[in-house]
């Protein structure tokens, strides 16, 4: 365990972000044009890579099993669309999902630690996240205590992560960096940083309760910080923008993005996700495109 | 003191609300009756429709909630404000060859449409809906529901004909995709402007200018639109667009007589609407 002095010493030694800069290689990547073929095969691998997610409320048993009865086959009418990446439910909706996908290769992924605030004490915390491991989630979305983070309390923030990753025992632990809130990319570059070090399997933009939530500078500076961590320490990461992804040309941007900062070993649903929810419809809006030739309709297909 | 610059109107869609170039950024040559040259207009591609679409799709909901007297209210509007740039489609008509009297005449009967079309805004529902008797203890009771978003390719009459097959659809709470006539494309997009300046929320009508054989094929498949009114399609390709059109069932309005200056009637209207009817019990 590192003391708070090195921890503190090594995120500030971290190259600072250039604002400027990374706005506008993002802007510039998100230019690029991809059609036919190459759509379609990034459709499908966007497909592949959505965390399916209800995080409402209201979600009820019965939610979560149509979600998942969509997630094991996206469009009826298209046999050949593949299965999504994972469904992201809350964790006391765990267990239904996990039955409802039982053999079918989709994961269960829960959030955990209370979120989406993170506001409770450690026990609790570990105590929702074992809850959700026990009733089968293969995936853990926790979030770091940003209060902790941003008052430089960098050890607290990185005890939490190691304990958490304890409490999963074989789950994924996704780490919730929740960038909206985490005011520069300076910070975002640190947290990515503190989250990898501290045991982190993936990285995550954002709870999607927040406003902004994902962004593709913030996404690009994650990328570049699971990058520069393979080279210096062999261990890979993964990414995941969640929020605020809705179109399948938003999706496409995240794709290039993710293959000219990453690199292509991270084109593939065990490194990079895409959490959303409407995201997946307008994907296969898409696909039944390119297969018919029509533009079709939200009509022809279920609401979530 | 040098002449005065003259300052040319750019002609460009009217989708959602605001009016873009196409998103294809080409144009096309506009002339006038004698074969000079008039101004560009924008050529709009299937992109364009497909945004048009859209926003009509999201601005249905709206609209179509309306009531109908609201409706009728903003239909009137519109003849109001369309009556304030007579002047304008005056000259923008003749400048495509009209005679002058010719054009004062279509420019007073676009109005009277817009406005005959308003009164009727609060009232089709009574005269296509009815409290039908049944043999049970019910209430059963049809009422009239606008079809939804409407793809409409307007007849070559610049500002009558379009007006005449755009009004009756959005009166009923449909949103409206047009593809304004190929040859005199100008007057829809300042019709455009008389639209936006009229209390029409955005999207409920959007007007395309372009090539008609390129854009209505779109128009007739795209699964996202409910009906389509073939009034200004050209005869051999009817059976074509009515081919697409019956993938996702759409009502389908053939073209009739041209004769835009005849009684209308209510056929317009009523061929975008759906029934709907609900059993009530009696005394529950």
């Amino acid at each position: 365990m590192p003391t708070g002095v090195e921890l503190r010493g090594f995120l500030h030694g971290l190259p600072g972000v250039d604002q400027v800069g990374a706005d506008e290689r993002a802007a510039r990547l998100g230019a690029r044009s991809i059609k036919t073929t190459a759509k379609a095969s990034a459709i499908d691998l966007a497909i592949s890579m959505v965390d399916l997610t209800t995080l409402e409320g209201a979600d009820t048993a019965g939610k979560v099993r149509a979600l998942c009865a969509k997630a094991i086959r996206p469009d009826p009418a298209q046999p050949d669309a593949p299965k999504v990446g994972a469904v992201c439910v809350y964790p006391d909706l765990v267990e239904v999902a996990v039955d409802a996908l039982r053999g079918s290769g989709v994961g269960v992924a829960s959030v955990a630690t209370a979120f989406p605030a993170g506001r409770s004490p450690l026990a609790a915390k570990l105590a929702d996240t074992r809850a959700a491991v026990a009733a089968g989630a293969s995936e853990i979305d926790m979030v770091i205590d940003r209060g902790a983070f941003l008052a430089g309390d960098y050890l607290k923030v990185h005890e939490e992560i190691v304990e958490t990753k304890r409490a999963c025992g074989d789950a994924h632990l996704k780490v919730i960096l929740e960038t909206g809130e985490l005011r520069t990319y300076d910070n975002v570059r640190r947290a990515s940083w503190l989250a990898m070090r501290a045991g982190a399997d993936f990285i995550k933009t954002s709870t999607g309760k927040i406003s902004p939530a994902a962004t593709p500078p913030v996404t690009m500076i994650m990328l570049e910080a699971v990058r520069d961590f393979r080279d210096a320490t062999g261990r890979t990461v993964g990414v995941k923008p969640a929020g605020g992804i809705r179109t399948t040309k938003d999706a496409i941007r995240y794709l290039v993005m993710v293959n000219e900062v990453a690199g292509p070993d991270w084109l593939t649903p065990d490194l990079f996700r895409l959490g959303a929810s409407s995201l997946l419809n307008d994907l296969l809006m898409q696909r039944r495109k390119l297969a018919t030739g029509v533009y079709s309709g939200p009509d022809h297909f279920t609401l979530d | 003191m040098s002449e005065r610059l003259s300052v040319r109107k750019t002609y460009k869609l009217y989708i959602g609300g605001a009016f873009p170039r196409s998103e294809s950024g080409r144009s096309y040559v506009v002339n006038d009756a004698k074969g000079r040259f008039l101004a560009n207009a924008s050529q709009a591609s299937r992109k364009d429709v497909r945004d048009a679409v859209v926003a009509a799709r999201k601005a249905f909901g709206g609209w179509s909630s309306r009531t109908p007297y609201n409706r009728g209210q903003i239909l009137y509007r519109i003849a109001e404000m369309l009556e304030g740039r007579r002047a304008q489609f005056v000259d923008e008509l003749r400048a495509a060859g009209a005679a002058k009297t010719t054009a004062s005449a279509e420019v007073d009967a676009a109005i009277d449409r817009w406005v005959w079309y308003a009164g009727w805004a609060d009232k089709i529902g009574a005269v296509v809906g009815n409290a039908n008797p049944v043999a049970g203890p019910f209430f059963n009771l049809s009422t009239p529901e606008p079809s939804g978003v409407v793809g409409i390719v307007a007849p070559d009459g610049p500002l009558l004909g379009l007006v005449s097959v755009v009004a009756p659809a959005i009166v009923t709470g449909n949103t409206v995709v047009a593809v304004a006539s190929e040859p005199e494309p100008l007057p829809a997009i300042t019709l455009a402007e008389v639209l936006a300046t009229s209390d029409l929320p955005g999207g409920v009508v959007n007007l395309l200018t372009g090539r008609r054989a390129e854009l209505a094929p779109w128009l007739a498949s795209h699964m996202d639109v409910n009906a389509i009114d073939l009034a200004g399609a050209p005869d051999d390709a009817v059976t074509g667009l009515e081919k697409a059109a019956a993938d996702n069932l759409k009502r389908v309005l053939r073209p009739g007589s041209g004769d835009w200056s005849a009684d209308p009637g209510t056929d317009r209207m009523k061929g975008f609407l759906e029934t709907k009817t609900v059993w009530h019990p009696v005394g529950v």
